[in-house]
């Protein structure tokens, strides 16, 4: 839950609550973009940003993206990230 | 443990290596007397050893695992605080995966929800903020942990639920920040340390210049860091080179992440929703001064602490660590995991005593996994 995430962002959801749509490793996740906001959210479109507990917090290259998950993954903290996702979708969907 | 030959620059890495182990000599710094360099992100720790920078550094430096593992400071009154608030029949509480097996005094929130409470994990409170949107029936708890690079997603939220006037989410906000517990641990007579290698990740949200007062008042240097094994080396070399050459300051390893006056945004949503409590617990190092968050007043409809009357809003409390756990002292730096009498015994990642166990970031559970477990196996 420390260690940030890299995915790209390819869609705005909600601009309402500055909400995309980003790819992280192949799973489609709901992030807040808040933080990387500085002109036009379709701009952000694209990007790679580092995602923390679902917000983008620093908009970075290609090449980082790519060496940070190198490490993520060694650490396996890449794949507790994905599996933290899918417990988040799961929680929404557990019946009350 | 990785060989430097499997990392992904193996020439860079040791190249690292080589003018580490000069410097190091230049220094003077042995097995005996060596440099101690705390490393203050668990992810850092947690790196450290599974590439094995500390058997691939000379002996002359020591890494000293600091307070950087959020799951590992949470003191077991907070656990058994959340425990109480599940407990409550109209509550949803969600938390992070990485707190499910803090052992409370009683129990952990996986056993409370084994037992029936309403938890569920969620990958980040904008799951919680959902949650509180389709069940409007329910009370929806968000447990708030971390440091600098969780406050902002807490604070966000918060802010969220207030334009959203969302009546029935709350944090439980458990917040807590980086640079009180570094200088509590630098007026420890008891600490020994040269040098620091400080947080990417937090650093990236909070900028470097709230680490000054360790180079300006402490005289120590201080390098934050990527998560890169090449980036680890790289700070190791830095921190050393400020040593050889008598200086003190504060360097940026990570510029490409971390801009020198951090995130904007994060930061005005931090000071906007969260003030410092004149004190909070952190288990191993006890109370801290200014060292946690609390609620604004202004949102105090949001914060779970004043809506069912818990935690610091109750007053005193008193908390005992479990017989026979060193934490403390593993965690101040003055004894190693494997020298607690309960290591790999009365404590294992899977049934963990303290919390330094829990995570992956904690010292005692990086130990276990990387081969500190081999320490404890008994001589044939
Ligand atoms: S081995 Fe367990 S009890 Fe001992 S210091 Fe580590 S976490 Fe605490």
């Amino acid at each position: 839950m420390c260690l940030g995430i890299p995915g790209q962002i390819i869609a705005i959801t909600d601009p309402a609550r500055q909400m995309a749509m980003a790819d992280v490793s192949g799973v489609r996740r709901a992030v807040n973009v808040a933080p990387v906001l500085s002109g036009a959210m379709e701009d952000l479109i694209g990007k790679w940003a580092l995602i923390h507990v679902g917000f983008a917090m620093a908009l970075i290259d290609e090449d980082e993206a790519e060496a940070t998950l190198q490490a993520l993954r060694d650490l396996g903290e890449a794949q507790e990230a994905l599996e933290a996702m899918a417990q988040g979708q799961k929680a929404l969907e557990v019946e009350a | 443990m990785k060989y430097a030959d499997e990392f992904r620059d193996p020439t860079a890495a040791k190249a690292l290596l080589a003018r580490i182990a000069d410097l190091t000599d230049e220094i003077g710094a042995t097995s005996e007397k060596p440099v101690h360099i705390m490393e203050i992100c668990g992810g850092h720790t947690h790196a450290i050893f599974r590439y094995g920078l500390d058997k691939l550094t000379p002996d002359g430096v020591e890494f000293i695992h600091g307070p950087g593992c959020p799951v590992c400071v949470l003191p077991m009154a907070r656990v058994d605080e959340c425990v109480q608030i599940a407990a409550r029949p109209e509550v949803i509480f969600t938390t992070f995966g990485d707190a499910m097996r803090v052992p409370g005094t009683k129990t952990s929130l996986l056993q409370a929800k084994a037992a029936g409470a309403d938890i569920r994990m969620v990958y980040s409170p904008l799951d919680a903020l959902e949650l509180a949107r389709r069940n409007p029936e329910r009370e929806v708890v968000f447990f708030g942990l971390g440091f600098e690079t969780t406050t902002p997603s807490t604070a966000l939220s918060i802010q969220q639920a207030a334009r959203e006037e969302l009546t029935n989410f709350s944090v439980f906000c458990n917040h807590i920040t980086v640079p009180p517990p570094i200088k509590a641990l630098l007026d420890d007579p008891h600490m020994l340390l040269d040098g620091f290698v400080g947080p990417g990740h937090v650093s990236m949200v909070i900028g470097t210049h709230p680490y000054d007062f360790i180079a300006q008042d402490y005289g120590k240097p201080i390098v934050v860091a990527g998560f890169e094994p090449l980036d680890l080396l790289q700070s190791v070399l830095m921190v050393l080179q400020q040593i050889r050459d008598g200086r003190a300051e504060v360097e940026n390893q990570y510029a490409r992440v971390v801009p020198e006056h951090g995130n904007p945004v994060s930061i005005a949503a931090i000071a906007d929703v969260y003030e410092t409590r004149p004190s909070f617990e952190w288990r191993g190092l006890g109370e801290i001064d200014h060292s946690g968050l609390r609620i604004r007043a202004k949102y105090s409809p949001f914060d779970a602490e004043e809506k069912f009357g818990i935690g610091y809003a109750a007053g005193e409390r008193s908390v005992q660590e479990p017989e026979g756990c060193a934490c403390g002292a593993v965690m101040t730096g003055r004894l190693k995991p494997t020298g607690c009498p309960q290591f790999g015994k009365g404590c294992t990642p899977e049934m963990p005593l303290g919390a330094l166990m829990v995570s992956s970031e904690g010292a005692c559970a990086a130990y276990y996994q990387y081969g500190g477990a081999r320490a404890v196996e008994p001589a044939e």
